[in-house]
């Protein structure tokens, strides 16, 4: 107890010294003084002369300047003493080389940046929970395995209510409605007619997820039933820019669709349905799905629900599989099987970009070691220079391991630096991304620097410092004293076994930078030919415009309304080609049911479903979609005449093997079609998966979900916008002013999470490139220098300029050419990883390895000629004069 | 040639010192630094400068405590004098130090019994 108090009491005086040294040794010296006077006048005392009265007063107090360092290490902080007095000396020898040490901080900053910033991006999409209460007990259900468009992986009313009711592995199960384009609202009465994004949930959507609102309340079940109160509830980022955080608009009614509708909540800021479920959309409101209006509308649902606590995925999944088979006999009339698969969330919104993440995290994590590996390199130039320093110290009585403590103290001064300017740049880049909303990567806008990113900050940059400080200063360290205080630094021999530890870190360096530089060329190599991928139709020159119009359900009506709102558009100067569509291809889709009337599909030849389009006469011709054989609709496909559809490729080759099938009878859901023309195949739902079945049905035969006005135009479409809306507002004073989508942005937005790797992969490897050329500049530069005197005497006996610089362009290529063979081996293998994210490229396309040889060798002779030049202009006289 | 010094042990410095001023009263470092070497028999090999690291632990222990004063012959010292907790602590030492000696005393004394049979 005393001790303790004693001891803690302690603790606080010793602090309170460290501040109070001046005042506590002026203290002490007098103290000391009058001890020696005391001592003296004893001596005196006994007899002995003055001098040796003095002289045996010091010899009993035993050195006055040990007695202060004693003292000072009793009451004080010796440790931070010392700390403080290598930051100090850190400080002062930084500020002398000014230059390095911004390259150094400058190198670091970017390495640290850029590691901290893909953290947060890895930290966010992959390792952080979701943001909604137990999320791990959150699990994602697919129909058809998972496999196939919207369509194939949602649920009818009645197979979720089934499930729901019959299962035992879930607390709750609960949907929405993943058909968002169907349920755009259009905002009045508040300024312009307005789109407004909206997604219909299940009443019990936001308590299965546990998110509470912000303001107001979540829907009442009555809100849920049919004919019930009309309920709205707004997101946190819509409510902020429509109604100016107003917290009044709850309990207020807004016009939506022409209905009003009681705004009855507000959702929190941090619950975004699109960074989970739609990456790449933002939702602005929320309406009620209510069950009993989507009970005909097919497969509607999608389906997620929480587990109950202690039972796991594997336990859903297995009684799923037992109990849909059950339901699906209970209901012959069922037209699906609901074979489902059970994922965990996590994995539904982030499994799929895992691979690719980890390979940028890997990417990122060479370009620090590339930057430690220069790091050492600078330093162990340093070093060397500062060889007399350190030598000078340690005869002046430092031990080794306090100069390796002051160097590593640089390292940590210089790392700690780093990390503060990377912090910087890591959290603009974040900034950026999250602000990025046409990159469709589930989460990206909730990327920001949180305490796990500060904590990684930390992390690497001690084991940067660690890294790049060791060797340094443990060679720095162990130099022989005599040695270094004869020589004047430009020995010959002894640099030798420097010289090869730097060559070694420059090989690796250069063999990290061509891991890196192969990578990016293989995944640029797979965008090139995403890109170049025939799509079925010209996104260039083409844009789209969502539509309102009122046709009150009727067909004869529908007809003659998009027959006028198309004349109209193709009115409008510039404008080539027009026509509607319901679902854009990459953007949305649904599937109905295809298959050839009075054919007899064996076991296991599945007839499947389609996807379905419904469109306009001109359309396919303003998306540049090909007509292979037959003809487009016309305006003479009428409600009456007889129903036309139009096929793709795959799904003729499916249905009518061998055969024509123009003419033919098709069985669309139930009804028969006759098949008049045949469009090449066009990539639906991605760009990087081969299409599947596609037909096309005339506006005016079957009923579309939504439409979208695609005009096609000489001039960028960009510049039709203005007009066009007008056009559209004159014709129906309600057209909400929609969103002009070019449909290159549709492209865009579907291959963007590849270009967003690409891209990023591709400043890696650039940054390591650059990194890589400084290391060998640095290296080549610091041995021409060392070389001074022995390129003079060569030069005196007649060496020419051309030899000089042969000999040390060919230093150079020998290193980098170790670098690039040790890289190329390491790539083979790194390659083979990543082939699973390559898009019709080998992990060995010769292309990009070539590229990168001839890049990296490019760059070395420009950083290794430099040097050279500088070599050959040596003049031997001045050279030899030197010493 | 005289019997080699005693080289003091880490710590017993501050036990001497807190010993000597509880039995002297208030007294400064020379003073607290002659009174150990003569109470030792000038036993103890002693830098008498060594006393002022002793003297600044147990102040900041809460010891001892510290005041400027004037000594007999009219010349400003620093006086050092034992506090409340200090006697404690020295009583608590000691008895520790009693123990440890007469531990090792006895040790010490320990003949050899089967050694030699």
């Amino acid at each position: 107890m005393i001790e303790t108090r004693a001891a803690l009491r302690q603790a606080l005086e010793r602090l309170r010294s460290f501040f109070r040294k001046t005042p506590m040794d002026r203290d002490l010296d007098a103290e000391m003084a009058a001890h020696l006077a005391f001592a003296i006048e004893e001596n005196l005392r006994r007899g002995l002369s003055p001098e040796e009265a003095s002289r045996q007063a010091l010899v009993r107090f035993g050195g006055v300047a040990q007695s202060r360092e004693q003292h000072r290490e009793a009451r004080g902080l010796p440790a931070l003493d010392l700390l403080l007095q290598d930051l100090r000396y850190t400080f002062r020898t930084l500020r002398r080389d000014r230059g390095f040490a911004s390259v150094a901080v400058l190198i670091l900053a970017l390495g640290i940046g850029a590691n901290i910033a893909v953290f947060s991006v890895v930290n966010t999409i992959l390792l952080r929970p979701l943001p909604f209460r137990d999320p791990q007990q959150l699990v994602w259900m697919a129909s058809d395995r998972g496999v196939g468009g919207l369509s194939a992986v949602t649920y009818t009313v009645a197979a979720y209510e089934e499930f729901q009711r019959h299962n035992r592995s879930f607390q709750n199960v609960t949907s929405y409605d993943p058909y968002f384009g169907d349920t755009d609202y259009k905002l009045t009465g508040r300024g312009e007619p307005q789109q407004v994004a909206g997604v219909a949930v299940a009443g019990d959507f936001f308590p299965t997820l546990g998110v509470k609102p912000d303001l107001g309340r979540l829907f009442t079940p009555e809100e849920c039933r049919k004919g019930g109160r009309a309920a709205v509830l707004l997101s946190h980022f819509f409510w902020r820019r429509q109604f100016a955080a107003d917290p009044a608009i709850v309990g207020q009614a807004i016009m939506l669709s022409d209905n009003p509708v009681t705004v009855v909540g507000v959702l929190p800021a941090s619950f975004d349905f699109g960074s989970v479920f739609a990456p790449g959309l933002k939702m602005d409101i929320y309406v009620p799905a209510i069950m009993d209006l989507y009970r005909n509308t097919g497969n509607t649902l999608a389906l997620l629900g929480r587990l109950r606590p202690g039972v796991a995925v594997a336990q859903a999944q297995a009684e799923v599989d037992v109990l849909m088979p059950q339901i699906r006999a209970a209901h012959k009339d069922w037209y699906g099987d609901y074979a489902t698969k059970m994922t965990e969330l996590k994995d539904y919104v982030s499994g799929k970009l895992r691979r690719s993440l980890v390979v940028l995290w890997c990417a990122v994590g060479l370009i620090l070691l590339i930057v430690c590996v220069n790091l050492s390199n600078l330093l162990l130039a340093r070093t060397a220079a500062r060889g007399k320093e350190f030598a000078l110290r340690s005869a002046l009585g430092a031990g080794r391991a306090r100069i390796v403590r002051q160097l590593l103290t640089e390292s940590l001064v210089l790392a700690g630096a780093g990390a503060m300017l990377g912090l910087g740049i890591a959290f603009a880049i974040t900034w950026y991304l999250a602000r990025q909303g046409s990159i469709a990567l589930p989460l990206l806008s909730t990327v920001q620097i949180d305490d796990a990113a500060l904590a990684w900050t930390l992390l690497i940059a001690l084991a940067a410092a660690a890294l790049f400080g060791l060797a340094p200063s443990l060679r720095g360290s162990g130099a022989n004293l005599q040695d270094a205080l004869k020589d004047a630094g430009h020995g010959m021999s002894s640099g030798r076994r420097h010289d090869r530890l730097r060559a070694a870190l420059v090989v690796s360096e250069v063999g990290l930078a061509c891991v890196l530089l192969v990578g990016a060329g293989l995944l640029l190599r797979s965008f090139l030919r995403v890109l170049d991928v025939d799509l079925g139709f010209l996104p260039s020159k083409a844009a789209a415009i969502k539509i309102d119009y009122n046709d009150g359900g009727k067909r004869e009506r529908r007809g003659a309304i998009l027959q006028e709102i198309l004349r109209r558009a193709s009115a409008i100067p510039g404008i080539q080609g027009a026509g509607i569509v319901d679902m854009l291809p990459l953007d949305r889709n649904r599937s109905g049911g295809l298959q050839a009337k009075g054919r007899i599909y064996g076991k296991g030849e599945d007839p499947g479903a389609a996807f379905e389009y419904v469109v306009t006469p001109g359309y396919l011709r303003a998306m540049g979609m090909q007509i292979r054989e037959g003809r487009d609709f016309s305006w003479q496909d009428t409600p009456t005449s007889q129903p036309v559809v139009i096929v793709n490729q795959v799904a003729a080759r499916r249905h009518w093997p061998g055969q024509d099938p123009l003419g033919r009878i098709a069985l669309v859901d139930g009804q028969d079609f006759r098949v008049v023309g045949v469009i090449s195949d066009v990539r639906e739902s991605s760009v990087e998966e081969r299409p599947g079945l596609e037909m096309y049905l005339p506006a005016t035969q079957a009923d579309p979900e939504g439409a979208e006005l695609v005009v096609r135009s000489q001039v960028p479409p960009e510049a039709l916008a203005s007009s066009l809306l007008r056009t559209l507002r004159a014709y129906n004073p309600e057209q909400p002013a929609a969103e002009f989508r070019p449909i290159q942005s549709i492209v865009d937005h579907a291959v963007s999470p590849r270009r967003f790797f690409v891209l990023l992969v591709a400043i890696f490897a650039g940054l390591g490139l650059l990194l890589a050329s400084l290391g060998i500049y640095g290296v080549i530069s610091y041995s021409v220098t060392r070389q001074t005197q022995e390129i003079g005497i060569r030069m005196a006996l007649g060496a020419t300029t051309q030899r000089v610089q042969l000999g040390v362009i060919g230093r150079t290529m020998r290193l980098v050419l170790a670098g690039i063979a040790l890289g190329t081996i390491t790539s083979l293998i790194a390659a083979r990883w990543i082939a699973a994210l390559l898009f019709k490229t080998e992990p060995t396309d010769p292309a990009a390895f070539a590229g990168t040889v001839l890049l990296l060798s490019a760059v070395a002779l420009i950083a290794g000629y430099i040097p050279a030049r500088r070599a050959s202009r040596i003049d031997p006289m001045i050279a030899l004069r030197g010493n | 040639m005289p019997e080699k010094k005693l080289d003091l042990l880490q710590g017993t410095l501050d036990l001497m010192v807190l010993q000597t001023l509880a039995a002297m009263g208030s007294l400064h470092g020379y003073g607290i630094a002659r009174r150990i070497e003569q109470s030792s028999g000038d036993a103890v090999l002693l830098n008498q400068g060594t006393i002022y690291a002793s003297l600044v632990r147990l102040q900041q222990r809460g010891w001892i405590s510290a005041e400027w004063g004037t000594s007999d012959n009219n010349r400003k010292a620093k006086f050092y004098s034992i506090t409340k907790r200090g006697r404690k602590q020295l009583a608590e030492d000691a008895a520790y130090w009693q123990r440890l000696s007469g531990v090792m005393g006895r040790v010490l004394a320990m003949q050899g019994e089967g050694g030699d049979r």
